[in-house]
């Protein structure tokens, strides 16, 4: 990894851990991000947190932007010493899967798609070497996935999947970005999946959709009532496969005010992962069955 | 007090200085695109800079005073009417209570700012009345402005009519605009032909102009240095792994129309980005028509401190006259 710092203009400063995105860059952004907010400088507005970087938002008339890069960079030996360790959450996430909504949007908007025939999932299989769509849908929720970005529009988590890189899905983005998705959508494009926290436009292939709001401005929704986000970078997620009558239960469970999404508190640590994938998912989604 | 809205115009919302703090949630600022005029009409009626005002682009809307107050209009060039009566920008007048407001053709510019003494009082969405109508924040149930809305509005000053900004101080976009960039960000992914040619090009506003981004069309497309695409990336060489962008930054998918966010941007995604507009020059966007010839101009960041100086100086003037 070689961290890349440059300017976005006199109110930005703009730090890349890596080109390529890795859980190890993941990590150091999160890390360099944390350590900026700790160092409390005069003048940042934003610390944004992304993928395999971040961005800090400053006023540059309260710290002149050559002294705020300095103090910046100050921080990164702090990062690589820090631990590689998290305490976090591990959420499960209904997902149901080439469900008619998606599906109907799916074949509203073939022209722009790469393989006009077929649907976003058949796609997805093919490209990536599975014999059908049930073993690729198998494939993305078996395993767990780590929240390496919040954003793009309010409150959408960027999802990475906690597997070796050779086991990474990979779908490119439609050749032209849909002028509509439906709002749940949970999405894929390059080696992130996603959940679309609104209805609106969108260039990720679309494989399901989860009857969780995740976004809820007027803080209705009984888990949304202390902030309207759900997600915030580094919790831990694990799609759960349901079929139309356990979705429909939980939109009920949802308009009701009982839906409580399963949680369990999880401490995650990077080095442990590396040694163990397997292992340590197992024992992340222990956690998780016994919340 | 309240402002009834007896047409909306063409998409007329409510915007005060925006909700810094969330764009790590995907939360844009938002708020007024030309804070410039924004902050010069709520000094012209003697409120906060701040004050949540009414941004209508290129077309007025129609609005009923329920009670007397003192309004400007500044920003475009929008010929207005009260009652039927000519009435001049950039100088704030007083209301009487069933007075209608009107506007005309759009003359220059884009975006006009009304604001009214004592400032639009709508509920405030994490400490911002700015509508931001993705996220459904702000404005009125998230929304812009519509026919029959009432818009309740504060306790104001009402002595401050007929104060007026001099014309050297209505900061407006040259012809052809220039916008001035401080490369940066992923500039390095352009050929060096391909970074001259950015600059020597001339471009136009496209059809695609909005709150989120405006997009430029009529330069050449960009080539990229040659590289084997980073893991995570995609596959085209305008492809990054997904990061958050700048606001003000250009990112140029596939190398063809550079698009330039703005207030209400998208808080990250995967297209590179090759520098961005530096903040003096924001305002300037927000006054930009589709088809508007457009010159982007290379500054170093001595040149954008510079620049962002020189446009606190003219606010300053402002408000030393008004006050």
């Amino acid at each position: 990894m070689k961290t890349r710092y440059t300017y976005g203009g006199d109110e930005h400063i703009y730090v890349e851990m890596d080109e390529e995105m890795s859980l190890d860059a993941f990590f150091k952004s999160l890390s360099m991000s944390n350590a900026v907010r700790d160092a409390d400088i005069p003048g940042v507005t934003e610390i944004c947190p992304a993928n395999a970087s971040f961005q800090v938002k400053f006023d540059p008339d309260v710290t002149a932007p050559d002294a705020m890069m300095a103090r910046i960079k100050e921080l990164e030996s702090k990062a690589d010493n820090a631990d590689k360790r998290l305490s976090t959450r591990i959420i499960e996430i209904p997902v149901y899967y080439q469900d008619p909504w998606t599906h109907e949007t799916v074949m509203r908007f073939r022209e722009r798609h790469q393989d006009p025939t077929g649907t976003d999932l058949e796609y997805a299989a093919r490209i990536n070497g599975f014999d059908s769509v049930e073993t690729f849908i198998e494939a993305h929720h078996a395993q767990p996935w780590f929240v390496s970005m919040v954003g793009f529009v309010a409150g959408l988590p960027f999802l990475y999947q906690l597997v070796e890189r050779d086991k990474q899905l990979q779908v490119p983005k439609y050749l032209r970005p849909r002028t509509d998705t439906p709002k749940h959508t949970v999405g894929y494009g390059g080696c992130f999946s996603c959940i679309y926290s609104v209805r609106g436009a969108g260039g990720y292939q679309m494989f399901g959709i989860t009857p969780m709001p995740i976004y809820d401005p007027e803080q209705k929704v009984s888990y949304l009532k202390d902030f309207m986000v759900f997600f915030k970078p580094g919790d831990i997620v694990k799609f759960k496969p349901v079929e139309r009558e356990e979705y429909d239960r939980i939109v009920k469970a949802v308009e009701d005010g009982t839906y409580a999404p399963r949680i369990a508190e999880v401490d995650f640590d990077l080095e442990d992962f590396n040694a163990d994938m397997a292992g340590t998912n197992a024992k992340l989604m222990e956690a998780l069955d016994g919340a | 007090m309240a402002l009834k809205i007896l047409k909306p115009g063409l998409s007329t919302s409510i915007q005060d200085l925006g909700r810094p703090g969330y764009f790590h949630l995907g939360i844009p600022i938002s708020g007024a695109m030309d804070r410039f005029a924004l902050r010069a009409a709520n000094m012209l009626v003697g409120n906060p800079e701040d004050t949540a005002a009414l941004e209508a682009v290129f077309m007025g809307p129609q609005i009923e005073f329920t009670e007397g107050a003192v309004v400007a209009v500044t920003g475009a060039d929008l010929p207005m009417t009260l009652d039927g009566e000519p009435v001049a920008g950039w100088t704030s007048f007083a209301v009487k209570a069933g007075q209608t407001l009107g506007f005309g053709f759009l003359k220059a510019g884009a975006r006009a700012y009304i604001a009214v003494s004592g400032g639009i009082t709508t509920k405030l969405d994490l400490g911002s009345r700015s509508t931001y109508p993705i996220g459904s924040l702000g404005g009125v149930g998230g929304r812009a402005i519509a026919e029959g809305d009432l818009l309740p509005v504060g306790a104001g000053d009402l002595s401050t009519a007929g104060r007026s900004v001099a014309e050297e101080l209505r900061r407006m976009p040259d012809t052809p605009a220039k916008l001035r960039v401080l490369p940066g960000l992923y500039w390095n992914r352009l050929t060096e032909a391909a970074g001259h040619g950015f600059f020597e090009d001339n471009w136009t506003v496209a059809a695609e102009a909005d709150r989120m981004g405006y997009r430029f069309k009529g330069g050449r497309a960009l080539e990229f240095v040659d590289r084997e695409q980073p893991f995570g990336a995609g596959a085209d060489p305008s492809n990054i792994v997904d990061g958050c962008y700048s606001y003000g930054s250009i990112q140029v998918p596939g190398g063809t129309e550079p698009i330039v966010l703005h207030r209400d941007a998208v808080s990250g995604g995967g297209y590179f980005t090759l520098g961005a507009i530096v903040s003096a020059d924001m305002d300037l966007i927000g006054q930009l028509q589709p088809n508007t010839s457009v010159k982007f101009v290379k500054v170093d960041m001595e040149q954008a401190l510079a620049a962002r100086s020189d446009r606190k100086a003219m606010l300053q003037k402002i408000r030393d006259a008004l006050r």
